[in-house]
C-alpha cells in the first residue's frame, strides 16, 4: 500500500486520475478497513493538509465550505453557528472531540451513509457539492449525488472540493435534531433537520425539511413547504410529522425497528421544525439543538 | 512493504520504517517503543489510545501513522513536566480515587489535557463533553470528573 501527502488540489487530482483514493481524517475509511467492511484502498492521497480544502469563504450569495473543513470548525464558526445553525447542531453530535477534531463535512458528505448527520441540515439549507477533475468541474445537488448507502454518483477521479450553500434570508433559521440512545460516539437512530423562513407577522413564508436514517439516502420531505405555508410553525407541527412519518421508508436494525423509526421521524421532524422557527423568530437556542431543548439521551 | 519518514514524537524525531497501512498505534507502541498509549477497542470507540496531534485529541488506533510525518505527536510520556514529577492531572486521578485497573487513564489524561489547554476554567458540561470519547469500565466517571475539575480550579 501506498500513502503520498498531497499540497495543493491538483497533486489531488492528479493522484486519482491515477487510481489513488483520498483519505482526509479516516473515520471512516480507517475504522471501516479496521472493522473488515472494506480493505484500506492499494494507493491512497492524503488531502488533509490541502489549504484551499479547508477555507470557509463567503461570496456573491454564497458561503463556501471547503471539503476539508473539521466538525470541530463546522460546530464553532461564528459565520455558520449564526447563520447556518442546523449545520452547527449536527456537526457538534458527531462522534466524540477526537472524531470532529479530524472527521471532515467532505468525508461525511461524500461517505453517503444515510445516516450521516450533516446531510439533512445541507439539504435544507440548499446546498451543491462541487465535484472537480483533471478535466472538469460540476456541480450537483446532494439529491443526484446520494444514490444508494454508501454510494454516489461522483466518478473515481472526481474530488468533492468544496460545499456550496446559498445565503439565507432574513427571517429565517435552522436546526437538525436526532433520536439518539447515548450523547457521544452514537448514529443516528433517526434525525430531522428543518429551515424556514417567516413572514412579519411570524407565520410561515417557506420551508424545508429533511430526514435521517429512514430511507437508503437522506431524503427531503415532499410537500412540506405547501403544507406549512401560512400557518404558524406551532399549527404545522402536526402536519409536518404525518408527512415525515408517511413519507418515511426505514429499515429495521440494530438501532431500531421499521415500526419504531417510522413514529419517531414525526416526532424528530415536528422538534426541528419547532427549533428552526423559534431561531427565525430571534430566540437564541444554543448549538446542538439536543442539548440545550433535552431533545435525545438523558445525562 | 516498507517505506521510511520522520515521525515527531513528544519532541524528538524517529525514523521510522514500515508499512504505510500501520496504525499510529502501533507504530507508537512497536516502533517508538512508548507503551504508555494502550489498545483497548482497536475499532475507535474506547479512547484507551488517545494521544495529541497538534495538540487535539486523535484516536491513534484508526489514524494512519504516515499520515502524522510533519505533525507534533503528543503522547502520555510527553506530558510529565520533568524526571519524577506527576502531571497535575496524574496527581489529581491518584488523590480522587479516579484510577483503578488504569487502563483508561493514559487516553483519559491526554482528552482532559487538550481540553485544560484550550479551556482553562471548563464546566462540568464542557468536562464531560472533553472525555465523551473516552470509556472507563471500572470508575463509573464521577472521580475521573472531580480529578479534572480539580486541576481546573488549581491551575
Amino acid at each position: 500500500m501506498s500513502l503520498a501527502i498531497a499540497n495543493s488540489i491538483d497533486d489531488v487530482l492528479t493522484a486519482l486520475a491515477g487510481g489513488a483514493r483520498p483519505i482526509a481524517g479516516g473515520t471512516d475509511l480507517v475504522v471501516g478497513a479496521r472493522q473488515g467492511k472494506s480493505p484500506l484502498p492499494e494507493s491512497l492521497i492524503a488531502i488533509d493538509r490541502v489549504p484551499a480544502l479547508s477555507t470557509i469563504e463567503q461570496t456573491d450569495g454564497h458561503v463556501r465550505i471547503g471539503a476539508g473543513v473539521t466538525h470541530s470548525r463546522l460546530m464553532s464558526d461564528p459565520l455558520l453557528v449564526e447563520r447556518y445553525t442546523g449545520l452547527a447542531d449536527a456537526a457538534a453530535l458527531i462522534g466524540s472531540p477526537s472524531t470532529r477534531n479530524v472527521g471532515t463535512i467532505g468525508g461525511n458528505v461524500m461517505n453517503a451513509s444515510p445516516a450521516m448527520d450533516t446531510g439533512a441540515p445541507l439539504m435544507t439549507l440548499g446546498a451543491i457539492a462541487e465535484l472537480r477533475s483533471v478535466s472538469h468541474t460540476r456541480q450537483l445537488a446532494l439529491s443526484d449525488l446520494w444514490t444508494g448507502p454508501g454510494q454516489t454518483s461522483a466518478n473515481p477521479d472526481e474530488l468533492c472540493v468544496c460545499i456550496v450553500i446559498p445565503q439565507t434570508p432574513a427571517y429565517s433559521g435552522s436546526a437538525y435534531v436526532r433520536l439518539e440512545y447515548r450523547r457521544a460516539m452514537e448514529i443516528a437512530v433517526v434525525g430531522a433537520a428543518a429551515s424556514v423562513v417567516l413572514t412579519e407577522d411570524g407565520t410561515i413564508a417557506s420551508g424545508r425539511l429533511a430526514m435521517t436514517a429512514v430511507a437508503p439516502t437522506i431524503v427531503e420531505l415532499v410537500g412540506a413547504s405547501e403544507a406549512m405555508t401560512g400557518m404558524a410553525a406551532v399549527d404545522a407541527a402536526d402536519v409536518i410529522a404525518s408527512l415525515a412519518s408517511d413519507q418515511a421508508v426505514p429499515i429495521s436494525d440494530l438501532r431500531g425497528s421499521d415500526r419504531y423509526r417510522r413514529h419517531t421521524i414525526g416526532v424528530m421532524a415536528a422538534r426541528a421544525l419547532d427549533a428552526a422557527a423559534r431561531r427565525a423568530g430571534g430566540e437564541r437556542i444554543g448549538v446542538p439543538v439536543n442539548r440545550n431543548l433535552g431533545i435525545g439521551a438523558a445525562r | 512493504m516498507s517505506e521510511t519518514y520522520e515521525l515527531e514524537v513528544n519532541g524528538v524525531s524517529y525514523p521510522i520504517s514500515a508499512a504505510m497501512d500501520r496504525s499510529l498505534l502501533s507504530i507508537l507502541r512497536t516502533e517508538v517503543g512508548l507503551t504508555g498509549t494502550k489498545e483497548g477497542c482497536d475499532d475507535c470507540e474506547c479512547g484507551a489510545c488517545m494521544v495529541l496531534i497538534d495538540d487535539q485529541p486523535v484516536n491513534s488506533c484508526s489514524y494512519l501513522a504516515a499520515q502524522a510525518q510533519g505533525r507534533r505527536v503528543t503522547t502520555i510520556e510527553g506530558i510529565l513536566d520533568g524526571e519524577n514529577q506527576l502531571h497535575p492531572l496524574q496527581r489529581n486521578l491518584l488523590d480522587e480515587g479516579g484510577v483503578q485497573c488504569g487502563f483508561c487513564t493514559p487516553g483519559m489524561i491526554m482528552s482532559a489535557q487538550a481540553l485544560l489547554a484550550r479551556n482553562t476554567s471548563p464546566t462540568q458540561e464542557e468536562i464531560r463533553i472533553g472525555l465523551s470519547g473516552n470509556l472507563c469500565r471500572c470508575t463509573g466517571y464521577q472521580r475521573i470528573l472531580a480529578a479534572v475539575e480539580k486541576t481546573a480550579t488549581e491551575a
